[in-house]
This record gives structure tokens, C-alpha cells and sequence, in this order.
């Protein structure tokens, strides 16, 4: 189903929690809502759901507006971070509980049970109560109960912050399994980047209630719209170097210089973060005016690859160096920059100049 | 010698075969004395259970030494406990099954001459419609702890799950009201009864206990434990407020609402100053009433009385053997006495 949200506002009170949100969601996609605490991701998915009213913006399913539509007529399917299974139902009772609200025959209820708790491999433990099954089970069953009445839309709030590392691996990869087995729309929300970027079609990525940017994961790395997406997504986060534009050339206070052809792209004179991944130096062998003469601070053996901390103009910043130089604390290294992975940015807006 | 916690985790085959046959022979004592009239034999059969009852729940335990000492300090203290606990019972059962006589013996006997006399009690129905207050008892409990419980559900999930202006206040409010002792509310209650045209009547009994707000407060509290993604669940499923109520929330309280069930019907057939002031025939009477009645009416005639008590506080007692946690959890919560 296609999802469209336009200008999307939600006040609580004096506080802010999204504002002028508009975003279209492809049918059949697995969406992820991204951003730190607070950022309104979650706000937005109940608002998606009918669970809390919006202050102003419309919501359209498939072309239809559903922004005054109560919960149970848009046709969601809901899986909470507590899972939210109903304690004293067995697994079969929990997933045929949607059913049963609307009259679906007993029989046919159960078939249909059986069919969902096989896709999500549940089958064998229909008569458990939701106490006797780890986490990971039971987000499995509160997945089943979501989508045993084929909704439209499929909505994740944060279903894998209960699990341990493991199981979290797992069932992210089951979500995505089970969302390309049924091709329903999905959004999920998280505040792990990694979990994003591993599932998902798209990321929506938010903060203090605005969207940063909406793109696939590859494009939201290779090519962030501003300053806050550059920082939040990658590890270890991306390497960032204030300074001035002096013509053609990126100046540090030091007075530590790069030349990156800046005239005509950046104006003369602005404040600028130069921000460069971890991945996107390479070691040189002499000094040019578009590379960095850095210092050695610390080395980090990561079999084939070291991680390097080492200073540019009074700045520590973190590079991926092959393992073959050997360098040592205090060996003097030049760096040259690779295409991908280098930015430009306004210090005081955020905004990408390059 | 130290023994590991988990060799206490064995259980002996042997230990619960002991077990049941202790709690047979106490439960033996019983037929013995009503159709064998032996007492003595009764007297041993019980005392034997007992012994092998304690024997078998020291032995489930663990055989070190200094364990066991005080295991049987314990077993001693509660055993004490228990008799002054139990005494007055045993004496009020004792006493009705004597005859007028028996009852002017002294030094006064332990234990009545015949098991099986019941004379008493005939005569208490004879006298006193005994049968009409055990029903009127009946009715009155049932009617206001039906009444209440649907109420207390109703205000419980209100106050807890539906958001509408000024819930807190209102909340507040009621919980406020719990300063009011009821001996305040009589006067305004009894003319509320007068007006209502309901006064000498069992519906002058039920009315002014249809809600509560103590109980309305622990189930608010149980309430909003659950956690509101099982209500989003299932409103997003199409389910109603009222479906949810009864389908999830009610279901999952269930601990919660036996508790105060419990507590309430106890209360209610307790209730002795209300029925006092509303009711005036004698058939109208509730049993703690009829039976304070009756006292006026049999003067010195103890086992009559004696009978009489045991009608009227024989269902508590046995409600207590069946819902004995319950009650205790309930009492433990709520602080007050049942």
C-alpha cells in the first residue's frame, strides 16, 4: 500500500514533536523510521495508526484519507517494543484474537493461525502462554497477531530494543524474511542506524521532529543532505574538521590548509566542516597541496586493516589505514582524500555544499 | 555438616504417601467420633495425623541437624498459634453440641458427651427463622457484591484506561471520600432509604453498597500495570472499549478481582450496624443481626447461642478453607482486616 504523509504536525501542548512531515512510502516496501530518542519517529507511527489524533496534516492510504479514520478501520497491523501479548491467551488465542473481534468463523480462524504461525515459525508452540517463551518468541507471535488479518500496512515500533545482540540479529533478518514472504507494507522504527541500514528499502531519518532525509540506505551514506545525517550514520562516526574557505582552499585556525577547489561551490570566507568517513583516506607517499600531513597518535590492529587515530590541525580523527605501512605512535603519515565519503558543510546551518 | 540448598529441592516418594495418610487420619477423627462415639480413639486418630503431618513436612526438607531444630521451633510456635487461633471455634462447636445440662457442668468438659447431638440446632430453627436469615445473608451479599464488582470494574477501567478532562480531580476526589467514616454517612444513607420508600426491605440492605471506592482504587491500580500496548492492540483489531474490558483486562485481573470479592462478601456478611437500623421485621434480618437478636431473646441458654454462632459463621469459615490465599494476599495488600 502506498503511504503518503503531508505536512504531518503533531503539538503536545507548547512542545513540538513533528512538524511539517511529508514523506511517500512505496507499497510493499520496508520503510525505516530513523533518529535519536525524542526525534518523533514514534509519534509519527502512531499517528500512522490512529492512536493519537493529528494536529494538523493529512494521511493517505492508497490514495484515501485516513486522517480522521479511527485505528480499526485503517487496516494496520501493530508490534509493540513489549511485544504486548495477551498474558493469560495461548499463542493460538493471541493470534486468533484479531479474528475472532470480527466474527472470522472458528475454523476458519485456526486455519488461518496455523498458516501465519508457520510463516513465522510458531507453529509447534500454539499452546504456550506468552511466559513460557524468550523474547525473540514472543515477538514472533505479537508479528503473527499483526498480520494474521492481512492488514494493509505494518507498523514496528522499535520490536528489537527488548532482545539480546543475538536474538537481535536473528529476527531482524526474520522480519525482513517474513516481509518479503508477505510483501506488506512496512514501516518500522528504530533508533539503530545498523538496524536500518541492514533491512530496510528506504530510511526516513529524523530529528527534533523535522525529516532530514528520506533515501536508501546506501544514498543516506554516500550522500547525506546535511550535517546531522553525515553524523549519525556510520561506524565509527564520521570525521569532522572546521575551518574557513579561502579561495580554492579549506583552512583550519591553525592555518593548516587543504585544497579542495572550493571557489565557486562554497562562498569566500564561510565557516565550513570538512567531514570525511574513516574509509575515505588513503596513505601517500609526499606532500601535495590536496592532502593532509597528519600525526600518528594511536594504532588499533583490526586484521587486515588498522584503525589509525591520528591528528590534522589540532583535530583527533579516526581513518582505516591498510595494515602493510606499520605505522607507530608519532610517525608523521601523508593522507590523501578519496571522492567518496568527503563533505563540505555550513558550520552553523548543517547544509551540504559539497 | 552443610548441606546444599538444592539437595532440600529432592522430594521423597515416601514423604507424600505420609502426607496424605496424615491428613486421612485427621479427617478420620471426624466419622469416628459421630458414628463410633469414641472420642478417645478420635482424639488419637487426629493427634496421630498431626504428628505424622509435621513429621512429613520436616522430612521433605532437608535431615542437618540445626535446620530441623528449627524447623521444630517453628512447627511449635504455629502449632501453639494455631490452638489459641482455633480455641474459641472449637469451643463454640463444642458447646452446641452439649445439653443444657452438660453446659452447668464444672469443672466445665471439653468435649460434649454425644458428637452427634444436634438438638440445638433444631431448636434455634424452631425458635429464631434462622433459615430465613441465612437466606436473607445470602441474598444481601450477593446482591451488593455483584452489584459492586460490575460497578468497580466499570469505574476501575475509567479511571484508568479512557482519558477525558479532569479524570485526576475526579479521582481525587473519590479517594478523598475514603476519609469519610461510614458512621458519618449513616444519617444522610438512612434518610436516602426512608425517601427511596425501600426502608425495612432487603433492597434498604444492597443499595448504599453497590460501589466502592477502596476496591475501585486497587483495581484502578492493577489496571494501569497492564501495559497500553495490549489496549492499542487491540483497538487497532476493531476491538471495543467494552469487548477489551471484559475479553483482556478482566481476565488478566483476575487475582485482583477474586481478592476483592473476597474481601467484600466477607465484609458484607459481617455487616451488623446498617442492618440494625434499617430493618425492623424479623424476617428481614440478616444473620450477625438475628443472631445479636437472638441473644436478647435465649438469655443464658449458651449452647443455643453457641448453635446459632455456628450457623452464622460456619460459610465464612468454610469460604476461608477454599479461598484461603486469596484472602490473605488480599488482606496483606490492602492493609485492613477482612
Amino acid at each position: 500500500m502506498q503511504v503518503i504523509m503531508e505536512k504531518l504536525t503533531k503539538h503536545f501542548g507548547e512542545t513540538k514533536a513533528v512538524q511539517d512531515f511529508s514523506v511517500t512510502l512505496n507499497d510493499g516496501e520496508l520503510v525505516c523510521l530513523l533518529g535519536p530518542s525524542g526525534c518523533g519517529k514514534s509519534t509519527v507511527l502512531n499517528m500512522l495508526s490512529g492512536i493519537i489524533p493529528v494536529t494538523s496534516g493529512k494521511i493517505y492510504f492508497d490514495g484515501e484519507d485516513v486522517t480522521k479514520l479511527p485505528p480499526e478501520q485503517r487496516g494496520i497491523g501493530l508490534v509493540f517494543q513489549n511485544y504486548a501479548l495477551y498474558p493469560h491467551m495461548t499463542v493460538m488465542g493471541n493470534i486468533t484474537f484479531p479474528l475472532e473481534i470480527q466474527k472470522v468463523p472458528p475454523a476458519e480462524r485456526e486455519a488461518r493461525a496455523r498458516e501465519i504461525a508457520e510463516l513465522v515459525h510458531m507453529g509447534n508452540l500454539l499452546g504456550r502462554k506468552p511466559k513460557q517463551l524468550s523474547g525473540g518468541q514472543q515477538q514472533r507471535v505479537a508479528i503473527a497477531r499483526a498480520l494474521v488479518k492481512n492488514p494493509r500496512l505494518l507498523l514496528l515500533d522499535e520490536p528489537l530494543s527488548n532482545l539480546d545482540a543475538r536474538l537481535r540479529l536473528e529476527m531482524r533478518e526474520e522480519i525482513r524474511r517474513i516481509q518479503l514472504e508477505t510483501q506488506v507494507t512496512t514501516i518500522f522504527v528504530t533508533h539503530d542506524q545498523e538496524e536500518a541500514m541492514s533491512i530496510s528499502d528506504h530510511i526516513v531519518l529524523m530529528k527534533d521532529g523535522f525529516l532530514q532525509q528520506h533515501a536508501a540506505p546506501q544514498e543516506l551514506y554516500n550522500q547525506p543532505a546535511n550535517q546531522f545525517v553525515a553524523d549519525f550514520l556510520g561506524n565509527p562516526p564520521i570525521n569532522n574538521f572546521p575551518g574557513k574557505v579561502a579561495g580554492d582552499d579549506f583552512v583550519m585556525a591553525d592555518g593548516s590548509r587543504v585544497t579542495l577547489g572550493l571557489s565557486g561551490k562554497v562562498p569566500e570566507g564561510t565557516e565550513v566542516n570538512l567531514s570525511v568517513r574513516a574509509e575515505s583516506f588513503v596513505v601517500e607517499s609526499e606532500q601535495q597541496p590536496d592532502r593532509l600531513t597528519c600525526t600518528v597518535d594511536s594504532v588499533f590492529q583490526m586484521g587486515k586493516e588498522e584503525m589509525a587515530i591520528l591528528s590534522f590541525g589540532g583535530v583527533h580523527f579516526r581513518a582505516y589505514i591498510a595494515s602493510e605501512y606499520g605505522f607507530k605512535p608519532g610517525d608523521t603519515v601523508v593522507l590523501g582524500l578519496k571522492d567518496r565519503g568527503v563533505f563540505v558543510f555550513d558550520l552553523k546551518t548543517g547544509e551540504r555544499y559539497i | 555438616m552443610i548441606k546444599q540448598p538444592q539437595a532440600s529441592q529432592k522430594s521423597y516418594p515416601l514423604n507424600g504417601a505420609l502426607f496424605a495418610l496424615s491428613w486421612a487420619l485427621m479427617a478420620a477423627a471426624l466419622p469416628i467420633l459421630l458414628f463410633l462415639q469414641n472420642k478417645w480413639l478420635a482424639l488419637a486418630a487426629f493427634l496421630m495425623g498431626a504428628g505424622l503431618l509435621i513429621l512429613s513436612l520436616l522430612l521433605d526438607h532437608s535431615y542437618t541437624l540445626r535446620p530441623l531444630a528449627a524447623r521444630i521451633i517453628r512447627y511449635v510456635l504455629l502449632v501453639f498459634g494455631m490452638l489459641v487461633m482455633v480455641f474459641p471455634f472449637f469451643w463454640m462447636l463444642s458447646s452446641s453440641l452439649k445439653t443444657y445440662n452438660e453446659m452447668n457442668y464444672f469443672p466445665p468438659t471439653m468435649f460434649p458427651q454425644n458428637w452427634a447431638n444436634f438438638e440445638n440446632f433444631k431448636i434455634v430453627f424452631e425458635k429464631a427463622p434462622f433459615a430465613r436469615y441465612f437466606l436473607n445473608s445470602v441474598i444481601t451479599v450477593l446482591g451488593s457484591v455483584g452489584v459492586t464488582t460490575f460497578t468497580t470494574i466499570l469505574a476501575a477501567f475509567a479511571f484508568s484506561r479512557l482519558e477525558f478532562r479532569g479524570r485526576e480531580i475526579l479521582f481525587s476526589l473519590l479517594l478523598s471520600m475514603m476519609m469519610v467514616p461510614f458512621e458519618m454517612l449513616v444519617i444522610t444513607n438512612f434518610q436516602t432509604i426512608v425517601k427511596l420508600g425501600v426502608y425495612d426491605t432487603l433492597y434498604a440492605l444492597i443499595i448504599p453498597f453497590t460501589s466502592s471506592i477502596f476496591y475501585t482504587y486497587i483495581l484502578r491500580n492493577f489496571f494501569q500495570s497492564i501495559p497500553s500496548g495490549l489496549y492499542w492492540s487491540a483497538r487497532v483489531d476493531g476491538c471495543t472499549n467494552w469487548k477489551y474490558l471484559w475479553k483482556v483486562m478482566v481476565p488478566i485481573a483476575r487475582p485482583s478481582l477474586v481478592t476483592i470479592v473476597l474481601l467484600n462478601a466477607l465484609a458484607s456478611w459481617n455487616s451488623f450496624m446498617w442492618p440494625l437500623l434499617v430493618i425492623k421485621s424479623d424476617l428481614r434480618r440478616t444473620l450477625p443481626f438475628g443472631l445479636y437478636h437472638f441473644t436478647t431473646e435465649v438469655g443464658a441458654n449458651f449452647e443455643l447461642l453457641m448453635a446459632a454462632s455456628t450457623v452464622t459463621v460456619l460459610p465464612m469459615i468454610i469460604l476461608f478453607l477454599f479461598a484461603r490465599k486469596q484472602i490473605i494476599r488480599g488482606v496483606a495488600r490492602g492493609g485492613i482486616k477482612g
